[in-house]
C-alpha cells in the first residue's frame, strides 16, 4: 500500500467514525446535531495536548473520547429542553463557542493551532490499518446497537418523545446516552487524526464540516449504518477522483443534500429498499 | 378495600383559569372506577396528573402508601401505573406488534446499560403476539398503526398499555370517535382487566357505556369532585344531574 492510499484509508476511516457517532445521535435517537465537529476538535486538541507531553497514544485516545464525551453529555443536557429547530441552533452555537474559545487559547496554539505533534511510532500503512480497525469496531457497534434494546428505545424516542415515557421509558437519559456514545466516538476520531495530520488547525473543525458530516449521514440514510459507511466512502474519495470536485466540494455537497431531500429523503439506504421492493413486486400482466 | 391509589386536593390553573381546584378521590384495588363530567369539568387534566404527565400546583398523588406527586410519568409506569391518550399515539414508524413489545420488554429498558447488553425479542414478542391475539389484532400484527382504522388503533393504545403489567389502568376517552357497535366491543373488552388484577380508572363521555361497565363514578365540574358513588344512586342526584345533562 501506498503512501497515498494508506493516507486516504485513514481519512476514510476517521469519517467513518465522525458520520457514525453522529448518525447514533441523530439517525437513532432522533436528536438534531450540527455543531459534530466542535466534539472532533475536543478530542483532537485533548490528545495533541496530552501527546506533546508525553503521554503515550493508547491513553491520549482514551483521553479524547472521555472529555469529548463528557463535554457531549454536558451539551446533551440542552437537548432536554429544546427540540427540533432550537436545538439545531443550540448544537450549531456549540460549534462557534469551541472555534471561538480555541482561538484565544495561547496554550492551545491559539490560530496557528497545536503543530509538531509527535507520531504514533507506527508505519503509515500499519497506523492507517489501526484507524480501520478501531471504524471497523464503530460499525460492529452501531449494527450491536440498532439490533438491541437501546435502539429499540432510541427508535421510540426518535418517533414520540411523549408516548415513549407513557412506556416506561427515561427520555432524558436516553437523549443523554445517546449524545455521550455519538460525541465520544467524534472525540476518538479526533485523537485519531492527530497522529496521522501531526497538526491540528481550528478551522478543521468549523461549520463547514459539521455540515460535511451531516452530509455523509443524510446521503447515506439517517440510521442506516450501512448507508452512512457507503456514503462516507464516497463523499471522501469524490474530490479525490476528481479536481473539479475538490475545487467544489461545498457546492456539491449542499447539492446533494437538497437532491435527496427532494428525491430520496431516505438516502442511500432507502432507494436501496425502494429499489428492492420494486424488483420484489409482481409484474402487471398487460 | 385496599386503597389503591389516593389523589388528594389537585390543583392546576392554566393561564389562571382552574382547570382543577381541589380534585380528591380514591381508586379501590380490583374495581373499575369510571370518572365523567361535562366538557371542561377537569376529567382529563386531574388523569394527566395522575400519570405525571401534568404537575399539579399543589396536592399529593399516592400510590398505594408512596407519595408519587414528584415522580416523573416514566418512573410512575415503573410503579405498575398505565396510561392510555385520549388521542391516540401509537409509534408510526413501528409495527403494530412492535408498539406493543417495547412496552412488554419495558424490564428491558430500565437502564441503558442493560438495553445495550440485551438483543433478544423473542420474549417480548411473544408476548405482545398473545396480548394482540386477545385483543383482536393478531391479525393487524405487521401492519403500520397508519393502516389500522380509528377503532383499532384506540384497541392496540390499549394493548400497549396491558403489557406494561399495571396495578392501576388510566383510560383516556378509549371510546371516543368509535361507532357503537366498536364502542360496546371495546367496553366489554376494558370490562374484563379488573379480572386479571388491573384496576381501572376510566375518563369517558360515552355514559351508556359508563354505567353498563363501571362498579363506581366519581362526577367532576369546574375541577371539583361533585359526586362518587355507584352509577344508579349517584346519577340520581339532581346536581349530577344538572351539571352533566344541564337539565334538572
Amino acid at each position: 500500500m501506498s503512501a497515498y492510499i494508506a493516507s486516504l484509508v485513514s481519512v476514510i476511516g476517521i469519517n467513518m467514525i465522525l458520520a457514525l457517532g453522529l448518525n447514533i445521535i441523530s439517525g437513532f435517537c432522533g436528536q438534531v446535531s450540527l455543531g459534530h465537529a466542535a466534539f472532533y476538535g475536543i478530542g483532537a486538541y485533548t490528545a495533541a495536548y496530552l501527546c506533546k507531553l508525553g503521554v503515550p497514544l493508547p491513553l491520549t485516545l482514551l483521553a479524547g473520547t472521555i472529555m469529548a464525551g463528557a463535554i457531549g453529555i454536558v451539551v446533551g443536557l440542552t437537548s432536554l429542553r429544546v427540540r427540533d429547530d432550537f436545538l439545531a441552533v443550540t448544537t450549531m452555537g456549540i460549534g462557534f463557542v469551541f472555534l471561538g474559545f480555541v482561538r484565544k487559547q495561547k496554550w492551545l496554539g491559539g490560530e496557528l493551532g497545536i503543530s509538531g505533534i509527535p507520531g504514533s511510532g507506527l508505519d503509515p500503512v500499519v497506523y492507517a490499518g489501526l484507524i480501520l480497525l478501531f471504524a471497523a469496531a464503530v460499525i460492529v457497534f452501531s449494527l450491536w446497537l440498532k439490533r438491541s434494546w437501546m435502539g429499540f428505545t432510541f427508535d421510540a424516542v426518535a418517533d414520540d418523545e411523549d408516548a415513549a415515557r407513557t412506556v416506561g421509558v427515561n427520555v432524558s437519559t436516553y437523549k443523554l446516552t445517546a449524545f455521550g456514545i455519538g460525541t465520544a466516538l467524534a472525540g476518538l476520531a479526533g485523537g485519531l487524526y492527530i497522529y496521522f495530520a501531526r497538526i491540528i488547525l481550528p478551522d478543521t473543525f468549523d461549520f463547514v464540516q459539521s455540515i460535511a458530516i451531516l452530509t455523509m449521514v443524510v446521503i447515506g440514510g439517517t440510521g442506516s449504518v450501512w448507508g452512512v459507511v457507503a456514503a462516507t466512502i464516497g463523499l471522501t474519495l469524490l474530490p479525490e477522483v476528481s479536481r473539479a470536485a475538490a475545487d467544489y466540494r461545498l457546492l456539491i455537497f449542499g447539492a446533494m443534500l437538497m437532491l435527496v431531500m427532494r428525491f430520496s429523503p431516505g438516502g442511500l439506504a432507502g432507494l436501496a429498499t425502494m429499489l428492492k421492493r420494486r424488483k420484489a413486486a409482481p409484474k402487471e400482466v398487460p | 378495600m385496599t386503597v389503591l391509589a389516593r389523589i388528594d386536593d389537585l390543583h392546576i390553573s392554566f393561564g389562571g383559569v382552574a382547570a382543577a381546584n381541589g380534585v380528591s378521590f380514591t381508586v379501590n384495588q380490583g374495581e373499575f372506577l369510571a370518572v365523567i363530567g361535562p366538557n371542561g369539568a377537569g376529567k382529563t387534566t386531574a388523569l394527566r396528573m395522575v400519570a405525571g404527565l401534568l404537575k399539579p400546583d399543589s396536592g399529593r398523588i399516592f400510590l398505594g402508601d408512596r407519595d408519587v406527586t414528584g415522580l416523573p410519568a416514566y418512573a410512575r409506569v415503573r410503579l405498575g401505573l398505565g396510561f392510555t391518550h385520549q388521542i391516540v399515539r401509537p409509534f408510526y414508524s413501528f409495527t403494530t406488534i412492535e408498539n406493543v413489545m417495547l412496552a412488554a420488554g419495558h424490564y428491558q429498558t430500565g437502564s441503558p446499560w442493560r438495553a445495550l447488553t440485551s438483543r433478544s425479542r423473542d420474549a417480548a414478542r411473544k408476548r405482545a403476539h398473545a396480548i394482540l391475539e386477545r385483543i383482536g389484532l393478531a391479525g393487524q400484527a405487521e401492519k403500520s398503526p397508519r393502516a389500522l382504522p380509528l377503532g383499532q388503533r384506540k384497541r392496540l393504545e390499549v394493548a400497549r398499555a396491558i403489557a406494561l403489567d399495571p396495578k392501576l389502568l388510566l383510560l383516556d376517552e378509549p371510546l371516543a370517535g368509535l361507532s357503537s357497535a366498536e364502542a360496546t366491543t371495546m367496553a366489554d373488552l376494558i370490562r374484563t382487566l379488573p379480572g386479571e388484577g388491573i384496576t381501572v380508572v376510566l375518563v369517558e363521555h360515552n355514559l351508556g357505556e359508563v354505567l353498563r361497565v363501571a362498579d363506581r363514578l366519581v362526577v367532576l365540574d369546574a375541577g371539583k369532585v361533585l359526586a362518587e358513588g355507584v352509577p344508579a344512586e349517584v346519577m340520581k342526584r339532581a346536581d349530577v344531574r344538572q351539571a352533566y345533562t344541564g337539565v334538572v
